[in-house]
């Protein structure tokens, strides 16, 4: 063999130790425990990596807070973060991955609804509970699987008090839609639609732009040209804070109004000033308004040297509750490992448990009775918005 | 309806004309290296991207410095463009030598130059994107805003049947530098030594080599220009946009392809023209469709409307609009 061919054949040699290397597992120091891992899925690259991290950062501050009273029972528990880059085949993927670890038990997961629903069949199959913090499309719960839950509000909760705040309070009577074609964003735009009908208003348009492009122009020209008296947003800030600007470059000054999937600090950061007047329904609270809240935010920020976004809470609270069923669980099988079924159980029969920004009680589809709807409004270029008002169920 | 349609028409054209001359100066690249080597180098989407991110790079560090309050915008704008079209066109040159030059050299098939170009595109688009978000995670990077002040074109008071139409300074700038852009190489391949080179070596490399060109030289600098002119295409993306992303280059690469073949695959000035047609096609379906369809079909069919008018031009002329008519191709 000549050294021409050997130099590659190095290469690759070295760039295959490496992978295997990186591989090599970091478990081991559970010391005699027994292990019990809770999932996470949440996208940590790609446009709505803000929202990912956070829930994964809150879910892993739920787990250290409650590592100790675990030791006590002899058991390790541990996060296993994936990231489903708000894909969907990714996200069943990674669904294979955690139905195949015989230690995970439950997972907190997934911040689209778009890759929950295929996701969770998977879920299901292998009896793993999910809790979500944030998927908010209707179809997530309403398929009656007995693993999925969420703690967050229903779209079709968010998207009606969106048009009664938008008809009602801002008095919008010519509505301009634009959704961004998923399954989120189509589902909030179509209960908005419907329900500010309902209250009279006019629907000048209703329009669908396509995710990862830049350039709404199009779009925004023929909804300046309706003039109406409020633009609706049903997507997220990647394309929500471009909408926002060029907007207001094309000289729309009115209100234009999102749903949760704005609720992020990057939206101010696309928008810049052009946010100022943007109004926005999440299913989030403001962690800041109450102590227990500052409390998490102080503790958060301590961690891991970030500020808390909308979901942080959320997270944190999703993996509170996964705990808390897991030790019922445990308890109920006399402080033996549970099995998986009897984790999903026991998740489901939570009620009444007060987190930081939420209290949780399932119904029998695994929707949060507790939910609410909060309405924020960006007064000014920064982040976090002013909470307007706070719609319960 | 047709009311309508005219009254938008001035802002379409506005609109239209942004998208279609970023469109144009990415067909270039294409279409400069189809005419040299035949290969659909599909990297080059993706280089544009890489320039929008240099060009990031550059405005964050001078304003760090403190540069961009001292000095007039459009000075520090041309430092941008330069420095960014410069570090793509090497870039260019690099994945040539790298990637595509051993190929060449052992007479592989075209089809594995152009795996291998698709190979290169997720390398650069995973690459930009773990460096961007090393530090805050998030990968979308929202530039400093330049040239954002606001004109009104008052023509519905001098012509009733239009709307009023609005743009920013920016897109004065993103039309006057892609002109000047395509002008400058439209000369510069039909007036220069080197243009000359590249034309020959474009219509029979075997005899341009016969005829003391260096062909490896003139490749390489195709793909300097190619690339230069599609990096700094990211720039001016940039700066129209406000925000870019890793994955930009990949709907935008796909769509200046297709205005290359729109233009017939190897002519410069079919790729011009294409791209500027395409994206006034694109503006005006996403702005006047659901007036059309009645509310049938909405924006989001834009893609849909200005592929089947591709597909229709491909049928009466596979060559692509220009793709004949000149005997010349490069």
């Amino acid at each position: 063999m000549s050294l021409k061919k050997i130099i590659p054949l190095l290469a690759v040699l070295v760039l295959l130790l490496g992978v295997i290397g990186g591989c090599s597992s970091k478990s081991g120091g559970s010391k005699g425990k027994t292990v019990i891992e809770i999932g996470s899925q949440s996208p940590l690259s790609g446009g709505s990596a803000t929202l990912g991290d956070a829930i994964r950062l809150g879910a892993e501050l739920a787990i250290d807070d409650q590592k100790a009273a675990f030791a006590k029972k002899g058991f390790d528990i541990q996060l296993k973060d994936m990231d489903d880059q708000g894909d969907p085949k990714k996200g069943v993927a990674n669904a294979q991955i955690l139905a195949a670890d015989k230690n995970v038990l439950a997972l907190v997961g997934h911040l689209n609804s778009g890759v929950a629903i295929p996701s969770s069949e998977v879920y299901e199959k292998n009896n793993l509970a999910m809790v979500s913090p944030a998927t908010t499309a209707t179809v997530v719960t309403d398929r009656g699987l007995k693993s999925v839950n969420r703690i967050c509000a229903r779209d079709d909760f968010q998207g009606p008090a969106g048009a009664n705040f938008a008809v009602k309070t801002l008095k919008a009577k010519k509505i301009f839609i634009i959704q961004d074609k998923t399954a989120y964003g189509s589902g909030l735009a179509e209960q908005f639609r419907d329900q500010a009908k309902k209250l009279g208003a006019d629907i000048v348009g209703y329009e669908g732009i396509t995710v990862g492009e830049k350039d709404f122009s199009g779009v925004l020209s023929q909804a300046v040209a309706k003039k109406p008296d409020l633009i609706y947003f049903g997507g997220v800030y990647a394309e929500g804070g471009l909408i926002i600007k060029q907007a207001r470059q094309k000289g729309f000054n009115g209100p234009i109004m999102g749903g949760d999937g704005l609720d992020s600090s990057s939206t101010v950061q696309i928008a810049g000033d052009a946010v100022k007047g943007v109004y926005l329904t999440s299913v989030a609270g403001d962690v800041s308004k109450t102590e227990k809240g500052q409390a998490f935010a102080k503790k958060y920020k301590e961690k891991f040297g970030k500020d808390v976004e909308s979901y942080s809470a959320y997270g944190y609270d999703s993996a509170a509750v996964i705990l808390k069923g897991i030790m019922n669980a445990i308890n109920d099988n006399n402080g033996k490992k549970p099995t998986r079924a009897q984790v999903e159980k026991a998740i489901r029969g939570i009620k009444d448990y007060d987190g930081v920004t939420t209290k949780v009680s399932f119904n029998d589809k695994g929707d949060n009775t507790f939910a609410k709807v909060y309405i924020y409004n960006f007064e000014q270029a920064k982040y976090p918005p002013v909470q307007k008002a706070e719609i319960s169920q | 309806m047709l009311a309508q349609i005219i009254q938008n028409l001035p802002q379409v054209l506005i609109d239209g004309l942004t998208l279609g001359v970023v469109y144009a100066v990415v067909a270039i690249g294409y279409t400069m290296v189809y005419g040299i080597l035949e290969l659909i180098n599909f990297a080059h989407g993706d280089v544009f991207m890489t320039g929008a991110f240099i060009g990031a790079t550059v405005l964050f560090l001078m304003l760090g410095m403190g540069f961009l309050a001292a000095m007039p915008a459009l000075i520090v704008f041309l430092i941008v463009i330069v420095v960014a079209g410069i570090a793509t066109g090497l870039l260019g040159v690099g994945i040539e030598r790298v990637a595509y030059r051993p190929l060449r050299r052992k007479n592989a098939p075209k089809l594995i130059a152009l795996i291998t170009s698709i190979g290169i595109s997720f390398v650069l688009e995973d690459a930009v994107r773990f460096i961007a978000e090393l530090k805050t995670g998030n990968y979308i990077v929202t530039a400093p805003s330049m040239f954002n002040h606001r004109f009104n074109l008052n023509l519905h008071h001098i012509m009733p049947f239009f709307d009023n139409a609005t743009f920013q300074g920016s897109f004065l700038l993103v039309l006057a530098v892609t002109i000047v852009m395509l002008v400058s190489l439209d000369l510069f391949v039909n007036k220069t030594k080197w243009g000359m080179a590249m034309r020959a070596v474009a219509q029979d490399r075997d005899t341009a080599s016969l005829m003391t060109i260096n062909v490896n030289r003139v490749i390489s600098v195709t793909f300097f220009i190619g690339s230069a002119l599609g990096g700094a295409t990211g720039v001016l993306f940039m700066i129209q946009y406000g925000t870019i992303d890793p994955y930009i280059g990949f709907i935008l690469g796909i769509k200046a392809f297709t205005a290359a073949v729109l233009g017939g695959i190897g002519n410069i000035r079919g790729a011009m023209f294409g791209g500027v047609m395409l994206g006034l096609l694109e503006m005006f379906a996403a702005a006047n469709l659901s007036i059309i369809t009645h509310g049938a079909m909405g924006a989001e069919y834009k893609d849909v409307f200005a592929f089947i008018i591709l597909i229709l031009v491909l049928i009466f002329k596979p060559e692509g609009l220009f793709g004949k008519a000149v005997v010349e191709k490069v």
